[in-house]
């Protein structure tokens, strides 16, 4: 890496911007990233941890399934001891969930997750908290990760490599002139001041809030800020990730985390995702749906609820219909897309597939730049999450 | 959680600049309920006062261990910690005993430098030894496998000897070599213990117990700080060393 060598300036640091300022800076991109809290404070960090299988998408979303396996498998792979190796059940309670069951087979099958169906008295032996009323459950590569430390290892690696990760740092406009996007204005939240920082290409990569960052440019991003509300209660209810065997549904996960259980989630849209609220009735039927699966998630100790905006492509119309919206990605060369030059967004998408993420969008950038270092992240383990706050 | 009602709260609150000659204490009034926890309060300070406030936050479930601040003066996680446990004003402060960056931020590098050389990777994720993919559910106390501790720093904001001693390395860092010895996974033990046989380590503790006081995670790293020493005395008795004497917290050798 050279001091002349193409600089990308990458706005965000949640999973995306730091698996993507990873990849880049392996390619030998010069890398600023800009984030204006504490890293993963945005979507990535409150997510309630679960590394997907895909099994949830595997119905109605296969791309995403399949996109989940794929990484699932990957991650676990370049980030060992990121991940609680505790697998998931998806749990049939009601004749409903049994009709939902033989399509669930086949939608894993052909997307390539692997399934093992148990019946009730093998899944009570393996989870005994799990309700007495289930009728089947099927157990997939689901996993528990740490929501922000995980991620965190993507901006460790990244830092080593000698990307510049600037937290405490907003981006106060984007500099727009003839066309080309040629870097940003920013404000150090730590000093007040307000600096330029130059790029060749800025990437736009600050999932719900993308809409708002792209508006800098004058281009429009298909994005619907669409939160959840989740519960965390005291108490490792389950090992294993616990999942409605159903299309998805509000209060249909208990994900164990630590000595804590996470119940998610719900869905609903806003136009500011940085104005949740936490809506008393969601947490309620986070107790409600969740007790169906593990009757003991009603009795137990509240610890925490909270509400996490997910980034769901789609345009007001896709969403005002009231229509499932895909979990899948999307980058945006805004030159193609809106005649915008050195502008690119990254959205969509999910914890689990950062990396994936990560790599289109550098593949897209890194065409741009005229750079064909193809990407090496399948291969590289990560360093630890603490290297991230090394000196 | 949702806030109902008229009801307001009068936050106290640090605010800091670098390049600023002072902290300053800015007054704010904030829409409460019963549940109205004090991380809801800050954020609505900055939705709504002041997009410029510093605060880190990251779960919101007291899982990632980035929202320690200091409430009326004791160590909390802000994202569990309710106002209407607070009476009067309520006075949000940076944890002790780190540097300052801005505001409630404080600067976590020095914590996880006074960590032993292994750093903590998010280890007990791991599959144990004997577990494979296969038996992975096979009981749940087989298979507690996160680390208890978050990496908050709250305990070493609430230790008095980090507040007087620059160098000890305090409870956290403490706790996890401890945690190293109970499950070494290939880690050097004779390292480890060498690490903690020093006055600034397991011999710098005077046994106050704030930090097992004041850890939101339940991993009592007090109780981790005498295991190290029993450990030490052990491994001293053995050497033909001075053993300092048992459970004094101001043994030293």
């Amino acid at each position: 890496m050279t001091r002349g060598s193409p600089h990308v300036l990458i706005v965000g640091g949640g999973g995306t911007g730091g698996a993507l300022a990873h990849d880049l800076a392996l390619r030998g991109v010069r890398v600023t990233l800009v984030e204006r809290g504490e890293f993963t404070s945005g979507t990535t960090g409150r997510h309630h941890g679960l590394l997907h299988s895909g099994a949830r998408y595997a119905v109605n979303d296969a791309e995403s399934a399949v996109e989940c396996i794929e990484e699932n498998t990957l991650l676990r792979r370049i980030a060992p001891g990121s991940f609680e190796e505790n697998d998931g059940l998806f749990v049939g309670v009601t004749d409903e969930d049994m009709a939902y069951l033989p399509g669930f087979l086949e939608g894993c099958e052909a997307t390539g997750i692997p399934t093992q169906v148990l019946q009730p008295a093998e899944a009570l032996r393996l989870e005994p908290m799990l309700s007495p009323d289930l009728k089947v459950a099927v157990r997939v590569p689901d996993a528990t990760m740490d929501a922000m430390r995980m991620p965190l290892r993507f901006f460790a690696t990244a830092k080593a490599n000698g990307a510049d990760l600037l937290n405490w740092v907003d981006v106060a406009d984007l500099e727009l002139a003839g066309g080309t996007v040629s870097g940003a204005r920013v404000r150090d939240l730590v000093t007040g001041r307000t600096t330029r920082i130059g790029a060749d290409i800025v990437v736009n990569a600050t999932g719900p809030w993308s809409e708002q960052v792209a508006s800098m440019a004058g281009v429009d991003v298909p994005i619907r800020p669409s939160p959840g509300v989740m519960l965390a209660v005291r108490g490792r209810l389950t090992n294993m990730v616990i999942n409605r065997l159903h299309a998805s549904g509000d209060g249909d996960i208990v994900v164990p985390q630590r000595a804590l259980s996470v119940v998610g989630t719900s869905s609903w849209f806003v136009e500011d995702p940085d104005d949740l609220g936490v809506p008393a009735d969601h947490v309620q039927r986070m107790i409600d749906e969740g007790s169906i699966l593990v009757p003991a998630v009603r009795h137990a100790e509240f610890r925490a609820a909270w509400s996490a905006a997910r980034p769901l492509i789609g345009s007001r119309e896709d969403a005002d219909s009231g229509r499932e919206l895909s979990r899948t990605f999307k980058t945006i060369d805004h030159a193609v897309d809106d005649g915008v030059e050195g502008f690119v967004t990254i959205t969509g998408g999910k914890g689990t597939t950062l990396r994936g993420m990560a790599e289109v969008c550098a593949d897209v950038v890194c065409r741009k730049l005229g750079i064909d270092t193809p990407c090496s992240t399948r291969d590289t383990v990560l360093l630890p999450h603490t290297a991230a706050y090394a000196a | 959680m949702t806030t109902k009602g008229g009801s307001t709260r009068r936050l106290l609150l640090h605010r800091y600049r670098r390049g600023d000659a002072e902290p300053h204490i800015e007054e704010h009034d904030v829409p409460a309920d019963e549940g109205t926890t004090v991380l809801a309060a800050l954020r609505w300070i900055q939705l709504h006062r002041d997009p410029s406030l510093g605060l880190r936050h990251s779960c919101f479930h007291a899982s990632c261990g980035t929202c320690g601040v200091r409430v009326n003066g004791r160590e909390h996680l802000a994202c569990v910690t309710m106002l209407a446990d607070h009476e009067g004003t309520i006075a949000v402060d940076p944890i002790a005993n780190l540097p300052v960056s801005h505001d409630v931020v404080v600067d976590m590098q020095p914590f996880f430098a006074r960590f032993p050389d292994q750093h903590p990777i998010v280890r007990a994720s791991e599959p144990l030894p004997h577990a494979d993919a296969t038996d992975a559910a096979d009981g749940i106390d087989e298979h507690e496998r996160f680390e208890d501790c978050i990496e908050c720093g709250l305990c070493l904001s609430a230790c008095p000897i980090a507040a007087t001693d620059a160098t000890y390395l305090g409870p956290a860092a403490l706790a996890y070599a401890q945690r190293l010895l109970e499950e070494p996974r290939g880690t050097d033990r004779e390292a480890i213990l060498d690490w903690a046989d020093q006055v600034n380590a397991a011999w710098g503790c005077h046994a106050a117990f704030e930090c097992t006081e004041a850890c939101p995670s339940d991993v009592r790293p007090a109780q981790r700080i005498m295991a190290l020493r029993r450990e030490l005395r052990r491994r001293r008795r053995r050497q033909g060393r001075e053993v300092p004497e048992p459970e004094n917290g101001t043994a030293r050798p």
